[in-house]
């Protein structure tokens, strides 16, 4: 990406990880939900360093969040997608880039995101995952239609 | 019919609509040959208290000349001792011919469809949808003032109203002009308002009646629960409001008709029953033969 050739640069180096995921391109003010969505709040002891609000060709401003030891599954990228549509994950080994991509929107996001509505027959004891239909500007339980927006990353399912 | 279940009018095309309405108006005047249906079975699987929904369905199999199976009073099936859904409708399915369900959650009808092979109808999903109710309310309108140019006014409570986001998604379908009345805090719920947004829907959003009561065709008043509000003051408030007199209605048009799903309680006072507008009878009783004609289009091609 061509902002590792301004002066950003030498910011990111100063942080450099030997192995784990930088998540960049991230929408500016986001990277706390980034966090969220990763189910990172510092208790777990993982090395994590962010940059908010960094100056960015592309974005104007973006956030930066580099979590160390740590790899992301497919439902993490799929959930970061929906805050953070431009973000790209780089995969670190021994300090080197081995693995880049963009974040995919993808059309819908299953046994991610637990429904908010309380009386939706997923949070009921069945047989069913979570599905959701991802708009344009949030996401859409399949079963009893409920859209969730703003406060996404309260809803990530954890483990 | 597109699909075998019948869960939500969303899924309804307008001729699918038309197709059940026009079977209606034929079986009303000619019922089908009782003996097609002599070994069709209907479970009615009713986890919520329903008058009816649940007789109408029970009235509509039977003059098909099929008969009826039953979950009975929730407290004592084995719903008690904790049985999914899921698997109640996997051990009906082997029962009965189609599933008539009606559950307390939102999305209970869809979720149980994807378990089964028998068409499953919606008989009502929590605060979701309940697209039966919507085909009579079509019938009704149909029959008394047509579909066309149609400018309807809904009016209670438009939140929880599951009557009232099935009526609206259809309506959508069939170009009406629809009118939203209801307090602020029991308005239009995102998700159906989002749907109308995208389908491009003309809707129209009132906390008063009276702005628009004279340029309506069709009233359609849903009730508003007194458990909806946490202050008995704010209720009471609120439900003198939206409450239909038989003077209010002299600044209708004369060919106004007052519908509601039934039961009412305050919301339309009795005197309105005497004059040409109020339909909600009427309405009622269009269930049965509705609903024949959605079970004859959804189970007439078994082959018995």
């Amino acid at each position: 990406m061509s902002d590792h050739s301004t002066d950003n640069d030498r910011e990111l180096r100063v942080s450099k990880i030997e192995n784990g995921t930088v998540i960049d391109h991230v929408p500016g003010g986001q990277a706390l939900k980034v966090l969220a969505i990763l189910g990172i709040d510092g208790s777990g002891g993982e090395t994590v360093s962010i940059g908010m609000n960094v100056p960015s060709k592309k974005l104007g401003r973006k956030d930066i969040v580099k979590v160390e030891s740590r790899e992301l599954s497919q439902n993490e990228v799929d959930v970061i997608s929906l805050i953070a549509p431009d973000a790209s994950i780089n995969i670190i080994r021994e300090f080197d880039v081995v693995e880049k991509s963009r974040v995919d929107r993808p059309a819908t996001v299953t046994d991610v995101i637990a429904c908010p509505n309380r009386n939706c027959i997923t949070t009921q004891n069945e047989p069913v995952v979570s599905k959701f239909d991802v708009l344009d500007d949030g996401v859409r339980c399949i079963y009893c239609d409920t859209i969730v927006r703003d406060d996404l990353a309260e809803h990530i399912q954890t483990e | 019919m597109r699909s075998e279940h019948v869960l939500t009018t969303k899924e309804l095309s307008r001729s699918d609509i038309e197709a059940v309405l026009d079977r209606a108006v034929d079986i009303a005047r000619d019922p089908p040959d009782r003996s097609q249906y002599e070994d069709t079975i209907l479970a009615l699987l009713f986890f919520e208290p329903s008058t009816r929904t649940k007789m109408s369905f029970d009235t509509a199999m039977k003059r098909l000349g099929g008969t009826t199976v039953d979950l009975g009073p929730v407290g004592s099936s084995s719903v008690t001792k904790g049985e999914s859904l899921a698997d109640t409708v996997r051990v009906i399915e082997g029962y009965a011919d189609g599933i008539v369900l009606r559950h307390p959650s939102e999305g209970a009808a869809k979720m149980a469809s994807e378990f089964v092979d028998v068409p499953l109808i919606n008989a009502g999903d929590g605060a979701g949808h309940h697209p039966t109710q919507t085909l009579l309310d079509l019938y009704t309108i149909r029959e008394n003032v047509g579909f066309d140019d149609l400018s309807i006014g809904i009016m209670g409570d438009l939140k929880y109203g599951r009557t009232v986001h099935s009526l609206s998604h259809a309506l959508t379908k069939l170009d009406a002009r629809q009118h939203f009345i209801s307090p602020e805090s029991l308005r239009l719920p995102r998700s159906v308002r989002y749907d109308l947004h995208e389908a491009g829907a003309n809707v129209r959003e009132h906390t008063e009646i009276e702005d628009v009561l004279p340029s309506l065709d069709v009233l359609y008043v849903t009730r508003i629960q007194r458990e909806r509000f946490h202050d008995e003051n704010e209720y009471r408030k609120v439900a003198g409001q939206y409450h239909i007199t038989a003077e209010l209605l002299d600044e209708a048009a004369d060919d106004l008709i007052v519908m509601h799903p039934l039961p009412r309680v305050d919301e339309i006072a009795p005197d309105v029953d005497e004059t040409a507008h109020a339909k909600y009878f009427e309405q009622a009783h269009n269930g049965v033969p509705v609903r024949m004609a959605l079970l004859d289009l959804l189970l007439g091609g078994i082959d018995q």
